[in-house]
């Protein structure tokens, strides 16, 4: 088994690089030029200056290698002497963001909390509400329960969350004016009545995602636990004379947990990324909305490390997802 | 599949049965479209896609009001007989708009899903069939997944969206743009499943059979190999066209799809979100013409999924 992780540690090496490679050179050599939309009354050597501030004065290569150098090395360290105190990364320098001036890092940083708070909590909700769901209809297949069961995820899995969310803000927060409709950033939690109006203010975004990582947690739950109940060694159990709790919750639920916990370990690097849409619809300022505003801005190095860093959570919770999958099922052996 | 099955048709009530002898030996795309009724909602899904799309089609010769016209005294109304749905900001009648942005939507959708179907079976087949080209496809395949792909399809619009408009005009420049975007960042599915269908079928018999009497790779692949991933490859199809319908109304409404004067029902959805407090209705139909087509193609798939599974089949 350690064998196995370190060697897929080494493998996900170049596959980084690779990936990064791909996304410097879709953003390098894409037509458009970031100095394009500077007034035509500056002089030609000094938008040339500017060109060279940017960093692009340089051919591809050696930016490439630059870039990599900036955010393999430089970002970390600095990343490490906040953190620590420390002075390793002193005068390296940073990867700068063309839109705010400020450091990369720094920015996403300040993001971060709310995409976690807000995406996070979702996709916590979502599955704890998918897996007894899951459970109780392949448990009872066919039933009315199930029926409802697979009709409500088939819509939560087809209807796109840009609709959901505009639906619930018409609802809840035009017509009924329960719900803010816009998520405030700003606010702080001091007492019980400002935590009151962080709930509501993260009701809709966290049902809207819950309920379609629920609807695919849950699909995959019961087909899951469907392919298990037809087994041969749940007759023996039976037969043995176990309860059905101990039959249903304790040799089906583990083995069918197996795949169902892969699904889960993949479906964590959207927390991060994936919420784009929902963000921007409830107007949170997390990494999505980041990524979405930087896009439009033409800010490409904060596009190019966003993207980077999702790909590396990406690569790397597949990694987990394989590694959980040896732990949980003893038939399968990696070495 | 080319050989049609002998076996008695396993879903024949008793009372038929007498008859069996004389009758015809079916179809296997008989029992297939047999046990495809028998799942409801496929069934209904199938009539709602249907119909959507012979309203995008016909609907237009039939209501001919021009999407494009603006009638600036008639915006903002409410349904009337004139407008059934109402009519926008600019005052464009809203039953038009949804008809050509339904057209535009599903006519993507059905593209993309084709570019992405036509990738994924031709890199799955390869690596599947010629040993040599496996590692090195499945490792591009791994590489894809491991791409942050809705991050990497927005980038990709924001930076050649300009280019691809210069050169072919707005909206046949985004229309390639959307469509090569979606198409080859959804292949990858599709490739894993027929490359695994295809390692199977490699060992069978009758492939065997037929190298013996010396038939080329080529004609190997297209006689006996794609016809028998073909159901793989239908229910895939019908998941990737909701998948696609779902990622361009994703791209415009985050503002990066088609331009704004043209219609599809992403775009629509996004235009009224500006005006939801005061007309919340105009939001409703796109979103709810985006989700029903979206739900009917998925439980289109999931009918053809069961119906082309033979242990399903036939019980």
């Amino acid at each position: 088994m350690f064998t196995y992780t370190l060697r897929r540690l080494l493998l996900a090496i170049p596959t980084l690089l690779f990936i990064s490679l791909i996304i410097f050179l879709l953003l390098d050599l894409a037509p458009g030029d970031p100095t394009a939309n500077l007034p035509l009354t500056i002089p030609p050597e000094v938008k040339a200056k500017i060109r060279e501030s940017l960093g692009l004065g340089q051919p591809i290569h050696i930016r490439y290698l630059l870039w990599l150098k900036q955010f393999l090395i430089a970002e970390p360290l600095h990343v490490m002497d906040y953190m620590f105190g420390t002075d390793w990364a002193m005068g390296m320098q940073r990867v700068i963001s063309w839109q705010t001036r400020s450091p990369v890092a720094d920015i996403i940083a300040q993001r971060m909390p709310q995409t976690l708070w807000v995406v996070g909590l979702s996709y916590v909700i979502g599955t704890l509400i998918a897996l007894p769901i899951g459970i109780i209809s392949a448990y009872r297949q066919y039933s009315w329960f199930d029926q409802i069961g697979t009709f409500v995820s088939m819509i939560g899995y087809s209807v796109p969350t840009f609709f959901t969310g505009v639906l619930l803000i018409v609802i809840f927060a035009v017509n009924l004016g329960w719900f803010p409709s816009i998520y405030d950033t700003t606010h702080v939690v001091t007492d019980w009545d400002s935590f009151l109006f962080q709930v509501r203010q993260m009701v809709m975004p966290v049902f809207v995602l819950a309920l379609y990582n629920a609807a695919q947690i849950s699909r995959y739950m019961r087909a899951s636990m469907l392919d298990n109940l037809g087994q041969d060694y749940v007759r023996t159990a039976r037969a043995k004379g176990m309860s059905e709790k101990v039959v249903v919750l304790i040799h089906v639920l583990r083995n069918s947990m197996i795949p169902v916990v892969t699904v889960i370990a993949l479906g964590v690097p959207t927390i991060f990324g994936g919420a784009i849409i929902t963000e921007q619809v409830f107007k949170v300022n997390g990494l999505g909305q980041l990524l979405i505003t930087s896009i439009y801005a033409n800010d490409i190095p904060m596009v190019q490390t966003l993207t980077f860093i999702f790909a590396v959570l990406i690569v790397l919770f597949n990694l987990v997802a394989d590694i959980l999958y040896g732990i949980l099922d003893p038939r399968i052996r990696y070495d | 599949m080319t050989e049609p099955s002998l076996a008695p048709p396993p879903n024949q009530s008793p009372e038929q049965a007498p008859d069996q002898a004389m009758a015809a030996p079916r179809n296997q795309w008989r029992d297939v479209w047999d046990q495809f009724k028998t799942h409801k909602g496929a069934f209904l899904g199938m009539i709602v896609f249907g119909l959507f799309i012979v309203a995008v089609l016909i609907g237009p010769f039939i209501w001919s009001i021009d999407p494009t016209y603006i009638d600036i005294r008639a915006r903002n109304q409410g349904p009337t007989f004139a407008h059934p749905l109402g009519t926008d900001q600019l005052g464009r009648d809203m039953l038009a708009r949804m008809m050509a942005g339904g057209k535009v939507s599903i006519a993507v959708g059905i593209t993309a899903m084709a570019l992405s179907l036509l990738l994924g079976t031709l890199i799955g087949v390869l690596a599947g069939y010629f040993k040599r080209l496996d590692g090195p496809l499945m490792r591009l395949t791994d590489l894809f997944l491991a791409l942050p792909l809705l991050p990497l399809l927005l980038v990709m619009v924001m930076l050649f969206r300009e280019a691809l408009a210069a050169r072919y005009g707005p909206e046949t420049g985004v229309f390639i743009l959307i469509v090569v975007a979606i198409g080859i960042t959804s292949w990858m599915q599709t490739a894993r499943i027929v490359r695994g269908d295809v390692l199977a079928l490699k060992e069978r018999e009758f492939v065997l059979a037929a190298r013996s009497i010396g038939t080329p790779s080529r004609r190997m692949i297209t006689r006996h190999i794609l016809p028998n991933v073909l159901s793989p490859v239908m229910v895939s199809a019908t998941l990737g066209i909701a998948n696609a319908i779902i990622t361009e109304s994703a791209l415009s409404f985050l503002g990066l799809g088609f331009p704004p004067d043209f219609p599809t029902w992403g775009r629509l959805l996004f235009d009224a979100v500006d005006y939801l407090q005061q007309y919340p209705s105009r939001v409703m139909w796109p979103g709810l013409a985006i989700s029903a087509t979206v739900l009917s193609v998925n439980y289109i798939g999931d009918g053809l999924r069961d119906a082309l599974d033979p242990r399903i089949r036939g019980r």
